[in-house]
């Protein structure tokens, strides 16, 4: 599969993405300019984590007028699968792809620490090679990480199984220690109704090799080439 | 002229921030304070027709400089 991995000035965990994704899992990553109005021949878009445009005004707000963005959100109307990382999560919350939005951390601190999550929902391309009943252990580092989003929405949300991470603790208990952030009902990442837009506030690609600690985010990238498979399978056939 | 925008986290929305000054005035000991609301504050220079300005900054507001889902904003435009 071909991956775009976006880069903006501020970017920081880019690269990591892209290592991840070749010489992981055996993927094509390519990076992408912000200044880029076109995204070129890709499977998947991955907006990565770091503080685009110095996270000036409100985090990701800049971000989200940037030229390749305009192909993002043409890329993800057209049905293409879009992942946001931390930062790239604010950024698509901002840009509207993804409901809700992230704030200041409830500690006010700069939190940067390994968490567990819980899977919500299999159902979901981001989601489906995550094992039943997997606690994933992974790192966040982050100051603006607490999701929000009016009761409404978040009804329709839970309705529609776009709830996909929430941080627990070690059993999978939803307990507001295991919430790093003050994220309503735990909430660590979400998908639009269609499923094809994704964010998370964790960095997977940071915890996808055993050296490093820890391969539990590996699942997400390969839920995501799993679903980009079948898709180019159900195209062919 | 200049316009003038404060844009203020909406009730709904955690704001510790807000929170934090409120127990530190009140532990200073300051009476009769209440909640605290901490936002931001533009100031832009601007120049050209008044009711053009308005109309522009509101859209910039509403687009840019304010997130509906978290903040408010108010808008006023002075010589």
């Amino acid at each position: 599969m071909n991956f775009a991995v976006l880069q903006f000035p501020g970017s920081n965990c880019d690269q990591d993405c892209v290592h991840v994704l070749k010489n992981v899992l055996g993927q094509s990553a390519k990076l992408v300019w912000h200044k880029d109005t076109s995204l070129g021949e890709v499977d998947a878009v991955l907006v990565p984590g770091g503080f685009s445009y110095g996270d000036y005004l409100r985090t990701g707000s800049i971000a989200r007028f940037s030229p390749v963005m305009q192909a993002v959100q043409q890329f993800a109307a057209n049905g293409g699968h879009v992942l946001g990382i931390c930062n790239g999560f604010q950024i698509l919350c901002e840009a509207g792809l993804l409901p809700g939005a992230l704030v200041r951390n409830r500690s006010l601190q700069f939190r940067c620490e390994q968490v567990y999550l819980k899977t919500v929902t299999k159902n979901s391309p981001f989601t489906n090679q995550v094992a039943d009943g997997k606690l994933m252990r992974v790192p966040i580092a982050h100051g603006e990480g607490c999701y929000f989003a009016d009761e409404e929405t978040l009804a329709k949300m839970n309705a529609n199984g776009q709830v996909l991470w929430q941080y627990c603790d070690v059993n999978g208990n939803l307990t507001d220690d295991a919430n790093p952030n003050g994220s309503l009902q735990n909430i660590a990442g979400v998908c639009n109704e269609a499923k094809n837009v994704a964010g998370l506030m964790p960095h997977p690609e940071r915890a996808s090799e055993a050296i490093l600690g820890g391969d539990d985010g590996k699942a997400i990238f390969e839920s995501l080439i799993h679903a980009l498979q079948n898709k180019g399978a159900a195209k062919a056939a | 002229m200049k316009a003038k925008i404060i844009i203020t986290p909406k009730k709904a929305v955690l704001d510790p921030q807000g929170q934090t000054v409120e127990r530190a005035l009140a532990h200073m000991g300051y009476q009769g304070v209440g909640k605290v609301h901490v936002g931001k504050y533009l100031e832009i220079e601007v120049e050209g027709d008044k009711a053009t300005l308005e109309k522009q900054l509101d859209e910039a507001c509403h687009k840019f400089l304010s997130n509906p889902v978290i903040e408010d904003y108010k808008l006023e435009i002075v010589d």
